[in-house]
């Protein structure tokens, strides 16, 4: 039959409304460039090369994305027959990313702090004597592939937010998932848990990835379709086996689940944030988040509206136990890297409830909380970087005590953003709260809501035992030392906290973007 | 934020709360420059503070008792999606603690002139906080946004925090306190925010227009079905409960008070605590108010119960900061009773309350310091006979003491004698047995007294265990042993005499006068009792 058919049917192709999707067209084609960059040009233009496109590419998307946005219709639009819809919350989230992958991208490339840069392609050994270093950072031994890695990764998120049928859904997963895998691996050469994380996320992620993939083809047994909106048609009105929707949707939801790290499939997150050279986790951290936020947001919105009261006690459980396995495990973790982990678990947990109250209100309050949680944490882990050992970073949390006696400023701006991970007043983090429990509370969720509370409290803890070790306790003799940061990870840093700040004094403008419109159907 | 040009007054054109509000702010950033000169930083601190105070002043004088209950009101948008706006005003009730808070940033920073800080600790720092921790207070007492106030609530934790565990008492436990005291702070602040959602989300659905403005929040949910009126009540009042602190909810206020240094323990019982009354005041009745109805019992119950295991755990203290700290429970306690009470004499007598217990407690506090920095101990067994060495500051303690247990004539009698007198109209088994507790404060205070400053010269202050007096037998043995105990301790010197003056002449002026007080507080509690839907009596209340 189907040689058939395609014989009848002469092949058109879809039109495409190139205007919308400009932004994702150049970081994707930017990505192929670079890779041509990568095998053309001599070593030691590289780096300035691939930094310069990498730049130039967030930059022009960024500018394609606000010249669409003047003339852009309200309610929103799809386009390539349906596949990717390019409506305000995907607009909002491809900004988000944009700005958020810039501000990684800075911390990637600075080659100062990491003497040569994470990213080496000899083995470095412990004992490697500093002016072995400084030569590897001299003759530009960094490995560049990690620009394209970057642009590609960015593709494949911003893809994964604005796609409307699954099987687009499911190739931007690939598209973003694979290029992480190699990053989190990029520091093997450096420290051997590198390795083991890029391992463990490449076959836990693949685990994932298959789940994905058969809940969209049971949907697609399901709703003959694997477009969003048809799944939901079939949804209001068949005699089709309810088995199918709800098996297809369960598998679908732990795929995505597991991308934004949700307990309690959030396993791989804690050994991977680890594990991963410190930038590639904070471009991790702070873009999966989103793009897997973006992607629940429109699967359920789109898609399970119309059953959400059959799925929805489901996820308060899941929320309720993302909330608590990464407020309590938080509280045990002596790496701070492994304890933003968890606290990365909690905050799934919050955004979750945002996310099933489906109401508008639910939405920009989703949205606000990605961007805001992705600034500090690149920030953070921004921090991260500076806190060093003769060995590498020291990022065991006992390492930190009495931090504020020898570098007040350092200290300063990481209490700052603990306090805006804990939810404190004034900062961006405490409005994002605010605004998805408002949400929940306006959906009839207040029982969800006072549990996210009392995990709050919780986690506030582990930020504060923080900040306790670096103003009150007294510094370890050999402690570490506080590298002066290179002017690419000062910008990100500063970037990041001013963003918490004016976020969380000042939220309104912002809050206005993400509040502009619905999902396109 | 356009704060400047939107906030403006009727009347005057100078926003002078405004002023109150962010001088000390501004104050708490310019000493924290002067890291290297202690003194320039103490000097500046203490100018700034006493400013502060003649502002306070202003506000006070600019506000009409008979006029409006909100006064000096100002606001500007600050979120407008979600009816958040930055707004500030003052009724009586606010005013009293405004200019409380003025007077006693002053005292404060005086008695902290010559603190001993922990290693590496600068007076800059310390004094900027304090500074910081005035603004953010005021800011809280003046707020008429909810929104607002929570905000207020919380950032005001973050330099008390700092305060405790960076300059406070040695080692661990101050890490400890610091972190007890910011996490029930925090989690009682959430469980408000729960609940000043909610409020939002009701007043959505009645008026269309969600808003966090608290005259608007008090007119609609103040109708709300008792239900609903519960479920957002009890948010508040858990927040209010750990601040104020009532029993069970009060634990960490004596690690807390014991681990500060002095000035930050009376800042803590003295004002920071003093928001949990005044939230109930501001909050829980006028908001809530068939809520408050239904639950007063088991507030009242709360409070009782506080009036009594706060005494008779003060009088099983050794530790003289502690023992403060649970003084002050059961005087929260008494607060309580007054306030849930619902009679215009009690409901005065509470608030007026609240300003005594900050000028008594506090002095307490204070002199408590003074004999520890004498000592160098807070434990009371270290001490006795002081009264023969040390006339002044004895007396002093006395006095402190006699209000503390509100002996006639000194400024507490008349608040808690109010309360009971109130209290016992519409509440005679609560106010009965809360009168067991003012049996007990006599108990307590004395018997600290008895051990402290009378009988024979003892304990370890004076560098023996045995008793000096009388010591005979042996060559050279002392003998003038209390010449010997002059020259190791002395009475108040002339700093301490200025920081404990003002108070003394406050305790006696307002126990014997305190007409001018209560003229502030009457209108405001009068219409704070009747959006309860309590008839108020104009002649009660004002003798």
């Amino acid at each position: 039959m189907a040689p058939l058919l395609l014989a009848d049917t002469a092949v058109q192709a879809p039109a495409i409304n190139y205007g919308a999707v400009a932004p994702l067209l150049i970081v994707l084609g930017a990505g192929c460039v670079s890779v041509l960059f990568e095998a053309f040009l001599p070593r030691q233009t590289r780096w300035g090369a691939q930094l310069t496109l990498s730049v130039l590419t967030l930059l022009a998307a960024g500018l394609s994305l606000a010249l669409y946005l003047k003339g852009a219709p309200s309610g929103g639009i799809t386009t390539i027959s349906g596949a990717i819809a390019v409506d305000r919350p995907a607009l909002f989230l491809w900004g988000t990313l944009l700005a958020l992958g810039f501000a990684a991208l800075l911390l990637i490339a600075d080659r100062t702090t990491e003497r040569g840069s994470y990213f080496v392609a000899h083995n470095s050994p412990a004992d490697a004597s500093l002016a072995q270093r400084t030569q590897q950072a001299l003759f530009g031994d960094m490995q560049t592939e990690v620009f394209p890695l970057t642009l590609f990764a960015l593709g494949g998120m911003m893809t994964f937010t604005a796609a409307n049928d699954l099987l687009t859904m499911f190739i931007a997963l690939e598209v973003l998932s694979l290029p992480l895998y190699l990053m989190v691996g990029m520091a093997r050469r450096r420290r051997l848990i590198s390795q083991e994380a890029a391992l463990k996320y490449f076959l836990l992620g693949a685990f994932a990835s298959a789940f994905f993939l058969y809940g969209l083809a049971l949907l697609y047994g399901y709703a003959n379709s694997v477009k969003l909106s048809d799944i939901a048609n079939a949804a209001t009105g068949t005699s089709h086996s309810d088995a199918l929707l709800f098996g297809g949707l369960g598998l679908l939801v732990v795929g995505l689940m597991f991308k934004g790290s949700v307990g309690p499939f959030h396993t791989w997150t804690p050994d991977v944030y680890q594990g991963a050279p410190t930038p590639v986790t904070a471009f991790m951290g702070a873009c999966t988040k989103v793009a897997a936020f973006g992607a629940i947001l429109r699967v359920m919105t789109v898609a399970f509206k119309v059953t959400s009261w059959e799925w929805r006690g489901v996820l308060w459980a899941v929320a309720i136990a993302s909330m608590f396995i990464g407020a309590v495990l938080g509280l045990t973790q002596t790496d701070v890297k492994r304890m933003i982990a968890y606290s990365s678990v909690a905050h799934a947990g919050f955004l979750l409830i945002g996310a099933i109250a489906l109401t508008h209100n639910g939405l920009s309050g989703t949205l606000f909380y990605l961007l805001a949680y992705g600034f500090t944490t690149v920030a953070a882990f921004g921090v991260v970087t500076l806190v060093r050992t003769a060995d590498g970073e020291a990022s065991h949390l006992s390492s930190w005590a009495g931090l504020a006696k020898r570098s007040p400023l350092l200290a300063a701006v990481f209490t700052f953003l603990l306090l805006a991970l804990a939810g404190i007043p004034l900062t961006s983090g405490f409005i994002g709260k605010w605004l998805v429990f408002s949400a929940g509370i306006e959906d009839g969720m207040a029982p969800l809501v006072v549990v996210g509370l009392i995990a709050s409290t919780v986690a506030a803890f582990f930020y504060l035992r923080v900040i306790v070790l670096m103003y009150f306790s007294d510094p370890a003799p050999d402690g570490p030392t506080v590298s002066v940061p290179g002017p690419f990870t000062t910008a990100a840093i500063t970037l990041g906290v001013l963003v918490t700040l004016v976020l969380g004094v000042w939220p309104a403008v912002v809050l206005g973007w993400a509040g502009g419109g619905g999902f396109a159907l | 934020m356009n704060i400047s040009t939107a906030v403006s007054i009727s009347g005057s054109g100078f926003p002078w709360l405004l002023a109150v509000i962010l001088w000390p702010l501004l104050g708490g950033v310019i000493v924290a420059f002067f890291k290297n000169d202690a003194r320039l930083a103490k000097l500046t601190a203490i100018v700034f503070s006493l400013v502060e105070f003649a502002l306070t002043l202003v506000v006070l004088f600019s506000y009409h008792a008979s006029g409006a209950r909100i006064q000096l009101a100002g606001s500007a948008d600050w979120i407008a999606s979600f009816g958040v706006h930055f707004s500030f005003g003052v009724d009586g009730i606010a005013l009293i603690m405004l200019v409380m808070l003025g007077g006693l940033t002053p005292i404060v920073l005086g008695a902290s002139w010559q603190e001993k800080l922990p290693e590496g600790r600068s007076m800059a720092g310390f004094f900027s906080l304090i500074l910081v921790m005035e603004a953010l207070v005021m800011a809280v007492f003046a707020a008429t946004d909810v929104f607002l106030f929570y905000v207020l609530f919380e950032i005001m934790l973050i330099p008390m925090y700092f305060l405790i565990g960076g300059y406070g008492g040695p080692g661990l436990r101050r890490q400890y306190a610091a972190v007890k005291f910011f996490l029930y702070s925090f989690l009682g602040g959430l469980l408000m925010l729960a609940s000043a959602i909610g409020c939002w989300a009701y007043v959505e659905s009645v008026t269309g227009t969600g808003t966090f403005d608290w005259a608007t929040l008090t007119r609609v949910v103040s109708h709300a079905p008792l239900g609903t009126q519960i479920w957002l009540f009890m948010g508040f009042f858990f927040a209010f409960a750990i601040k104020a602190p009532l029993v069970p909810f009060h634990t960490w206020l004596p690690d807390a008070v014991q681990e500060s240094p002095v000035g930050v323990g009376v800042f803590l019982v003295g004002v920071l605590d003093k928001v949990g009354i005044y939230g109930f005041l501001r909050y829980c009745l006028p908001m809530f108010p068939d809520a408050s109805k239904t639950l007063a019992p088991l507030v009242l119950v709360l409070s009782v119960i506080g009036v009594l295991y706060g005494s008779l755990l003060a009088a099983g203290q050794s530790d003289m900061k502690r023992f403060v700290a649970y003084v002050s429970i059961a005087h929260f306690g008494f607060m309580g009773v007054g306030v849930f009470a619902f009679t215009s004499q009690s409901e005065v007598g509470a608030v007026t309350y609240m300003l005594n217990h900050s000028i008594s407690t506090g002095m307490l506090l204070l002199v408590v310091g003074m004999i520890a920095v004498r000592g160098r101990s807070f434990k009371a067994e270290d001490y006795g006979g002081m009264a023969k060495v040390t006339p002044l500051l004895a007396g002093c303690f006395f006095l402190a003491g006699l209000t503390t247990l509100s002996l006639p004539g000194t400024n507490s009698f008349i608040s808690e004698f109010l309360v009971l007198l109130g209290s016992y109209e519409t509440q005679p088994v609560y106010a009965i047995l809360a009168t067991i507790g003012m049996v007990l404060a006599a108990l307590y205070v004395l018997w600290l007294v008895q051990r402290i400053m009378t009988g024979p010269l003892r304990g370890k202050a004076f560098g023996a265990d045995e008793p000096l007096v009388g010591v005979t037998g042996g060559p050279g043995a002392a003998t003038d042993p209390l010449g010997r105990a002059k020259s190791m301790i002395s009475d108040l010197n002339g700093r301490e005499k200025l920081v404990l003056a003002p108070m003394v002449i406050l305790i006696l002026l307002l126990g014997f006068y305190p007409k001018p007080l209560l003229d502030v507080v009457n209108p405001s509690v009068g219409a704070t009792l009747t959006s309860v839907g309590v008839s108020v009596d104009a002649n009660q209340g004002g003798n």
